[in-house]
């Protein structure tokens, strides 16, 4: 059934590099429309570097990402920054700019990127902090938020331009089991609602398993990936051992696995 | 094989010690005493224990712990090194006599110790270092140039309207790079003024020459001390501030939203640092040379017979304009300078909060050195000139 949707993006024997040192080779991937895309694989084998390589922070080594039919490294710094305007990034720490307000954070896209009145951005600003339970806080400094709410602060500004694509770097991590169980309520109700896209970074199981309908599993020993497909048929049907003892939280993982996926940290 | 540590450190504790005997399987090691780290020396097992004095493949190492009492970490170590002399010895190292605590922690730790992965800091030659540090300041230079134009278009685009800087930023900007600096300038060059005045009237006097004071501390203020003292001080306190801000920043992953979102982060984040201090710094500078020249008025004041309006007059007949242009040109030239180079090592910094004090305290130093350095620069540009 997924297949048939449209592919969004296409990722083609993609290399990341650090210098001489290679994160990830041969990664190849579509991004259907509508899935939400599961990135996993343990700490340190190149899934944050992946999803930046994505979103224009980090030039890879070799292969092509083709975005709606265009490449998307091959194209000048402007052009790809309007590719960029499609997507919406939260950030692993919610990156929340720290000389405003929340409420400026999430205007100054809207600001910069269209010719609405202030009157107009204030209301889509109250709209979309409402969206992820965070109007209360739009006078507020990031530095008086707590974590979570940074995160979903960090949220309501990603889905300020009306993204297509959502990028998410590690959504629940560092949060508590309650407040990771409502982020993923949210992005599944954000998902429907505005019918978007999201790829996703994360090694948090259960939440893997709640809201990701496709996946890729990169291996941090052989610096490729391993597996695809979503978190559930992976835990299910997946034989393969590095795969299985990380879908069924095992550490009977062959200790050198750990210790090199380590060295990349 | 026998070995028993020395010391004895308390009297309710037995010394650890251990011995080798030969067994119908192979070898038996006993383990007697307590095993306390931080207490004795270590007990150390010779590397080479199993390998010259019991060769023989295939045989068993056991361990029997009867004689053992409490135990921590040292014990741990001490099996360790066995299991690793028993692995090179090609000996079966077996321990399930040891408690099962000890046994889970000694299967943590491997038989074969790999070498430590070597830094990447690769020793180079002599030569391999010169043209790397050269080409890496000439690389600098051209990513510095570029990030110029860069806060240049975004300049041109505040300009033309095009939404990059925010007044309000330009503002705290402003205010933190000028107002807030105002006691800090008039303090140093106080200080600098009523000095130079000091030192100059006890050699001047020397000679009758009492009156050039007025000149003296007027050109020096003016031409040279004001300038660098104003961008020492601006250096240290704003070029630090802006590396750190920027290093944190790239740390959180502001500077990356911002790329991703399309925000230029030359013309957003660099333009109205660079912006406030270059037009901060000059009147600075301006005013720094007025409390300069005041500090040595009050020195004079007391140490010699001139009245205060001859004092001034004395002073402004001494120094041309021109001496104040050159100050303000150099003072506008240092300002781009150490706002330039602070924000382009707080773009540079790691993620760290390490890289964070690194970057500021580099900031500071090239600062400093930069300007003195460009001040030598103007020196020899002004002598060329005849200014």
């Amino acid at each position: 059934m997924m297949s048939d949707r449209e592919t969004l993006i296409s990722v083609r024997d993609l290399q990341l590099s650090f210098g001489p040192k290679i994160i990830q080779q041969n990664v190849s991937f579509d991004l259907k429309k509508g899935s939400i895309f599961a990135v996993m694989g343990g700490s340190g084998c190149g899934k944050s570097t992946l999803l930046r390589s994505m979103i224009g922070l980090l030039r890879p080594t070799a292969g092509h990402i083709m975005v709606g039919g265009e490449n998307y490294w091959e194209q000048d710094d402007a052009h790809r920054t309007a590719i960029n305007r499609r997507y919406g990034v939260l950030f692993q720490s919610g990156a929340l700019w720290s000389s405003m307000t929340v409420g400026e954070n999430v205007a100054l896209p809207l600001e910069m990127f269209t010719d609405l009145k202030p009157d107009a951005i204030d209301h889509l600003v109250r709209l979309k902090l409402g969206l992820v339970g965070m109007e209360h806080a739009i006078d507020l400094f990031p530095y008086e938020i707590s974590g979570g709410m940074k995160k979903r602060a960090g949220l309501a500004r990603a889905i300020a331009l009306e993204p297509d694509i959502l990028f998410f770097d590690e959504p629940s991590a560092g949060l508590d089991p309650i407040t990771s169980a409502r982020l993923d309520d949210l992005i599944l109700t954000l998902r429907d609602g505005l019918g978007a896209t999201i790829v996703i970074v994360s090694h948090e199981l259960p939440s893997l398993f709640t809201i990701a309908d496709d996946g890729i599993f990169l291996d941090a020993v052989t610096h490729r990936p391993i597996a695809s497909g979503s978190p559930r048929a992976l835990h299910d049907s997946c034989t393969l051992p590095e795969v299985t003892a990380f879908m069924h939280r095992s550490a009977s993982i062959p200790s050198q696995t750990e210790q090199k996926a380590e060295q990349h940290v | 094989m026998t070995q028993q540590a020395v010391p004895s450190p308390t009297k309710d504790s037995t010394p650890p010690s251990w011995s080798i005997d030969d067994t119908a399987n192979g070898l038996s090691l006993t383990i007697r005493g307590d095993w306390k780290a931080l207490q004795d020396d270590v007990v150390q097992f010779p590397a080479t224990a199993l390998t010259s004095s019991h060769p023989g493949s295939g045989k068993t190492l056991s361990i029997n712990p009867d004689g053992l009492g409490s135990w921590d970490s040292c014990f741990i170590m001490f099996l360790w090194t066995v299991k690793q002399a028993a692995c090179q010895a090609s000996l079966t190292f077996d321990d399930h006599a040891l408690p099962s605590s000890a046994q889970r922690l000694l299967a943590l730790l491997p038989e074969k110790v790999e070498q430590p992965a070597p830094h990447q800091q690769d020793r180079e030659s002599f030569f391999a270092r010169v043209g790397g540090k050269t080409l890496d300041i000439l690389h600098e230079t051209a990513t510095s140039s570029a990030l110029l134009l860069e806060v240049m278009r975004g300049a041109v685009g505040t300009l033309r309207g095009k939404n990059s800087m925010r007044l309000k930023d330009l503002l705290v900007d402003v205010w933190n790079a000028g107002p807030s600096a105002l006691l800090i300038v008039s303090i140093v060059n106080f200080l600098i003024g009523a000095i130079l005045a000091f030192v100059g009237l006890l050699e001047l006097r020397k000679f009758a020459a009492e009156i050039y004071v007025t000149n003296l501390v007027g050109i020096a203020s003016a031409r040279e001390i004001s300038a660098i003292m104003t961008a020492i001080i601006m250096a240290g306190r704003t070029g630090g501030a802006y590396a750190a801000r920027i290093s944190t920043m790239q740390g959180n992953e502001e500077i990356d939203a911002l790329q991703v979102t399309g925000i230029s982060v030359a013309g957003y984040i660099l333009l109205p640092s660079i912006l406030s201090l270059i037009l901060m710094m000059p009147l600075l500078y301006l005013y720094g040379t007025l409390v300069s020249i005041f500090g040595g008025f009050v020195v004079s004041m007391t140490m010699m017979d001139i009245s205060p309006t001859g004092y001034w007059l004395s002073t402004f007949n001494g120094v041309e304009l021109s001496q104040f242009a050159f100050g303000f040109i150099k003072a506008l030239f240092f300002a781009g300078f150490i706002a330039l180079a602070a924000c382009r090592i707080g773009l540079k910094a790691g993620r760290s909060a390490a890289d964070v004090g690194i970057a500021a305290t580099r900031a500071v130093v090239i600062g400093i050195v930069g300007v003195i350095a460009l001040d030598a620069v103007f020196a020899v540009l002004a002598n060329a000139a005849g200014i």
